[in-house]
């Protein structure tokens, strides 16, 4: 850089104290390192999902007269509205996808221990939003999938004792799911969820930059092992970049060759279509309520499916403080056992999911 | 009033509480009408209490159709033997649009697999409840079907 203009603003904004605290910030090697590149994969696909987004926002209309209409036309007369339209589509299931990576690596490592709580409290949080932000995304284009998944969202929260009906009428905009919802949800999408997740972003980064980056259990102490480390300005960093190359070339080369469709536009006084299915981190959720009997003793199946998802979204977020072993420096075996039963569940039954009709 | 160190306990509590009930007052009053906003008003329906669907000629055998009932969803099916039954179209488990299943002679729901019979009976699946019928008539001198809500308590 020029040095004038290097100085000028250095002396007002002492940029070279930042940049020497980001020349000590350095990548533990071990043979779990290759996982750190999940969260910044993520973090990638975040940004991408902001230009994209930003950039169908220029012809995106919303109404239930005039939404589908306005993807058609996006996808059908704009130049690369196609593949602007379908890398968001993309990029969102990949972003959920790294991200689910990102945690199960974390899980197993147990790096959310103390003191590194809030970052995956943040992180879970952020995992929540990302479901919101793809299922009211999903909403936007107005089709018929797009409908009768909204519809069966939304009445699940009506499962909710006492305040079901409430949220239902909230998230619905009245009773039924209409050109009101459509509303809802895109402001929910472009307004609401943007700032939040973004806060929780910085918050996520900024615990990670003052802590450091977690190291496997057992290494900090481990005798006679010398800690190794890279820096990451350049090292990790010119990495993640290259990371990320690949991943916009896979992004790129999904939408090219898969590009996202648009389906049929949505028809209030028209049947649910054969095969309806959600989007596949849904899946599991959808196919557990296909299984779930109408009754469980006094209470209906899907009021007690409902609760357990709560359950099992609370006990995730909390996880930090309810794992004391790892606070104690022990890896809890139950815990092992517990998480890899779950991740079987999600597996197993977003595969039935899939192909059960 | 004492002169030393020690404030006035009595006063600081005072004001504390003259603080915190100030901001309080000053939150709902900025939350509630948010609140009310984000409830949406409960609007003016045409009321519909019954609708002619035509036909009951041109209407074919094993084979069912939705229609709008004010705003909301009502399917009319024919069984293989002529017979004519309305319901309404919302399947009881998560609000799905039913059709009707030519080959099993009922009516089912493709979002989460659920069956019903031909008198709205759930049978299998998951949902809890059957259909909600509606009163089937056909007018004698035009042929027509009228569908009209059932009264209270009404049976299919």
């Amino acid at each position: 850089m020029n040095e004038k203009i290097w100085n000028w603003i250095n002396e007002r904004y002492k940029i070279d104290k930042i940049l020497y605290f980001s020349k000590e910030k350095s990548v533990p090697l071990h043979k779990g390192t290759v996982w750190y590149y999940f969260g910044g994969i993520a973090l990638f696909l975040f940004g991408v999902q902001v230009l994209t987004g930003l950039i169908l926002l220029f012809y995106y209309r919303v109404g239930a007269d005039q939404s589908f209409e306005s993807v058609k036309f996006i996808i059908t007369q704009v130049k690369f509205g196609w593949l602007l339209r379908s890398m968001h589509s993309w990029s969102a299931n990949l972003m959920i996808l790294a991200a689910m990576i990102h945690m199960t690596s974390v899980f197993f490592h147990r790096s959310y221990r103390k003191p590194r709580e809030m970052t995956w409290v943040t992180g879970a949080a952020m995992l929540f939003l990302s479901f919101a932000f793809g299922f009211s995304g999903y909403l936007l284009p107005w089709n018929e999938l797009a409908f009768f998944a909204t519809k069966v969202g939304t009445d699940s929260a009506r499962q909710v004792p006492i305040i079901g009906d409430f949220i239902l009428k909230l998230m619905r905009g009245g009773s039924d799911v209409t050109g009101a919802t459509l509303s809802r949800f895109f402001g929910l999408h472009i307004s609401v969820l943007p700032p939040i997740f973004t806060m929780l972003l910085g918050l996520h980064l900024f615990f990670v930059q003052v802590q450091g980056m977690s190291e496997p259990m057992g290494h900090e102490t481990e005798p006679g092992k010398k800690k190794k480390g890279m820096p990451f300005l350049p090292d990790f960093m010119l990495r993640d970049l290259l990371v990320w190359m690949v991943v916009l070339d896979i992004l790129i080369l999904l939408s090219v060759f898969f590009p996202w469709e648009l389906g049929v536009k949505a028809d209030p006084f028209s049947p649910a279509p054969a095969g309806i299915k959600p989007e596949w981190y849904f899946l599991f959720v959808f196919h557990t309520g296909k299984l779930l009997p109408p009754h469980i003793g006094p209470f209906e199946g899907e009021v007690l499916g409902v609760m357990a998802m709560g359950i099992g979204a609370a006990i995730l977020v909390l996880l930090p403080f309810l794992d004391r072993a790892s606070n104690q420096g022990r890896k809890s075996k139950w815990l092992d056992i517990l998480g890899i039963v779950t991740l079987a569940y999600f597996a197993i039954f977003t595969v039935l999911g899939y192909i059960v009709d | 009033m004492a002169h030393s160190d020690t404030p006035d306990s009595g006063r600081r509590k005072f004001l504390d509480l003259f603080l915190s009930g100030t901001g309080l007052a000053a939150g709902i009053s900025i939350l509630y009408p948010i609140f009310r906003y984000l409830t949406p008003p409960k609007q003016e329906e045409a009321v519909v209490s019954s609708v002619n669907l035509g036909s009951a000629k041109d209407f074919p055998v094993n084979s069912g159709k939705i229609f709008r009932f004010g705003s909301k969803p009502g399917i009319l099916v024919r069984s293989a033997d002529g017979k004519f039954r309305a319901f309404h179209a919302t399947c009881t488990h998560l609000d799905c649009i039913v059709q009707y299943d030519a080959k099993a002679g009922g009516i089912w729901c493709a979002c989460h697999g659920g069956h019903y019979d031909i008198n709205g009976k759930n049978l299998s699946g998951p949902p809890p409840r059957p259909l909600t019928p509606f009163a089937v008539n056909i007018l004698p001198e035009s042929g027509e079907i009228l569908v009209s809500l059932e009264p209270e308590g009404g049976e299919a």
